[in-house]
């Protein structure tokens, strides 16, 4: 069976929650990976998103994660304020997802503007919560498009912080997170290194050479001796995108 | 609606029509843009197209938010066009998180000076906006970031039902109704159905505005749309899909405005200009809750 770039990036996603608890959603393709992990290597899973929803179970694909469907069925509703305090900030999510226009080496993430602040060539949509999830999630994976654009040696805004480049500040911080620790692309997945905090190639998807992870990054890409393949999606991590979670392939083709 | 407006909306004010996503008071903004009201500030943690078209019309000099997108769509054009361009006039921002804008409006609801919260370390956010500060515990030196009370001169909050009296009941996502509802001076109450205050008395723990601080109370039905009220009618996304393309192009959001909003005269026509095939196409199905006994104590 033949998959798209998307369907890799959310079975490779959904592969990386295996045996978390708590999962903090955003929406798009983490949202359909969570969803993925919860009906394969994480059936326990609790999802929680920023709209207020504890123990979501959502009946359908929510375009929003202010959903109608989050809410039916779910195991709380809690005001933003409970969802932001006692959840995130006290500790109790293990995983956050975030997306970025662009990120460096070291995990740090915009989402804020393009160009100057003052007079954006282009204006983002800014933090919503991502800054807060960087920061107090346990665990922070970053799923977006690989490019050269995206991909940058420096950034434009810091929106959420990642990793500083030196380990030992990054311990001193104090936060309950401590900059993403995986990030999928359409190209491969990445780790950071221990000892230097910087973005390193794990695993290069079936098919993806190693020149265009080159041609796509805007700085030269830790590539370790030995790179692995990322495991092609199963016959059943296909079926269930196609069938359940994104029959119209809104967010998978 | 055009009442509570014309009395409670005055030019210049800072408004919060709130709802995350979920009962957002599209008729109160269009009621707003009707009026033709000047120099708002507008809050709201995801301005989202009720921001867009206000903007748009003109009504805003200001805006103060956490998360500037159409929800799962993309971009807000008109609001782009402004900030990027100028065009066709500037518009002021001051940009938090959605934890700062939650904190916010918790420090204006309870009458303190700002609240802290463990975010912004390391994040530019604190250089784009100087009001959000770095500050010390008292206790251990360590620090937190402090955000400052957010205070609206008028909320407006949605609610599936609500008495005469102005308490309101709501169930679904809150949003920051709540907070945003005890911060604000002045507060109009927006509801689904008019329900008698038995109701109300009878599910107590249902109730998230209290009379005691609303100002007026507004029935309109469908009030929402395209946002939605939970057990009432869904979110309509193919509208949000349809507005990225509307605002894309100018003279095609003014004509909007024209046929959806001056051209009507109240929310009423413009449930009844959608027709019922759509307002069908919205209907839930049904999920009723469990029901609680909270007991006779007489």
């Amino acid at each position: 069976m033949s998959w798209s770039a998307n369907e890799m990036m959310i079975v490779a996603s959904a592969r990386w929650l295996e045996g978390e608890r708590v999962c903090f959603v955003g929406v798009g393709l983490p949202n359909i990976a969570v969803n993925l992990a919860k009906r394969t290597v994480s059936p326990a899973m609790e999802l929680v998103y920023e709209s207020g929803v504890f123990g979501a179970e959502p009946a359908r694909l929510p375009l929003s994660i202010g959903d109608p469907t989050l809410v039916t069925r779910s195991t709380a509703v809690t005001s933003m304020y409970d969802l932001f305090a006692f959840y995130l900030q006290a500790g109790l999510i293990d995983v956050g997802f975030l997306q970025g226009a662009q990120i460096d080496k070291f995990g740090n993430l915009n989402t804020t503007v393009i160009g100057d602040y003052e007079k954006p060539k282009v204006r983002l949509p800014g933090s919503g919560g991502a800054v807060e999830i960087a920061i107090n999630a346990r665990k922070v994976f970053v799923i977006m498009p690989q490019r050269s654009r995206s991909f940058v040696e420096t950034i434009d805004f810091r929106t959420s912080p990642g990793h500083s480049g030196d380990p030992e500040h990054d311990a001193a911080r104090g936060w309950l997170g401590n900059g993403p620790s995986a990030v999928v692309t359409d190209l491969g997945e990445y780790r950071f290194d221990d000892a230097t905090g910087e973005m390193t190639l794990v695993n290069l998807h079936p098919g993806v050479t190693l020149d265009q992870v080159n041609e796509n990054t805007g700085w030269e890409m830790r590539v370790p001796a030995d790179v692995g393949e990322t495991p092609p999606p199963t016959d059943e991590e296909l079926r269930l995108i196609r069938e359940e979670l994104d029959p119209d392939g809104v967010y998978s083709k | 609606m055009r009442d509570a407006v014309a009395e409670l909306v005055r030019d210049g004010d800072s408004v919060a029509i709130e709802g995350f996503t979920h009962l957002i008071c599209f008729a109160a903004g269009h009621e707003i843009i009707r009026q033709t009201k000047r120099n708002l500030t507008l809050c709201r943690l995801t301005p989202d197209v009720i921001y867009d078209q206000m903007v748009a019309a003109g009504v805003a000099t200001k805006l103060v938010f956490s998360w500037l997108g159409n929800p799962g769509v993309g971009s807000l054009h008109a609001i782009r066009r402004r900030i990027e361009h100028d065009d066709p006039a500037p518009l002021e921002i001051e940009e938090y998180s959605h934890f700062g804008m939650v904190s916010r409006y918790m420090a204006g609801a309870s009458n303190l000076p700002f609240m802290p919260i463990r975010s912004y370390y390391e994040s530019d956010l604190p250089k784009a906006n100087p009001r959000i500060v770095p500050i010390e515990s008292p206790y251990d030196g360590e620090t937190v970031y402090a955000v400052p009370p957010l205070n609206p001169d008028v909320a407006i909050i949605h609610a599936q039902r609500a008495n005469e009296g102005g308490d309101a009941q709501i169930w679904g996502l809150l949003g920051c109704q709540k907070e945003a509802a005890f911060a604000a001076d002045r507060v109009i109450v927006v509801c689904e159905e008019l329900v008698g205050e038995s109701v109300i008395r009878a599910d107590p723990k249902r109730t998230v505005i209290p009379g005691l601080i609303v100002n007026a109370v507004v029935v309109e039905p469908k009030g929402c749309h395209p946002s939605y009220a939970q057990g009432y009618y869904d979110r309509d996304n193919r509208f949000y899909l349809d507005w990225d393309e509307i605002a894309r192009d100018p003279d095609r959001l003014s004509q909007w405005l024209k046929e959806w909003v001056f051209d009507l005269s109240g929310h009423a026509d413009y449930v009844q200009k959608m027709g019922g095939a759509a307002w069908d196409r919205l209907l839930p199905g049904d999920a009723p809750s469990g029901e609680v006994n909270y007991g006779e104590y007489s």
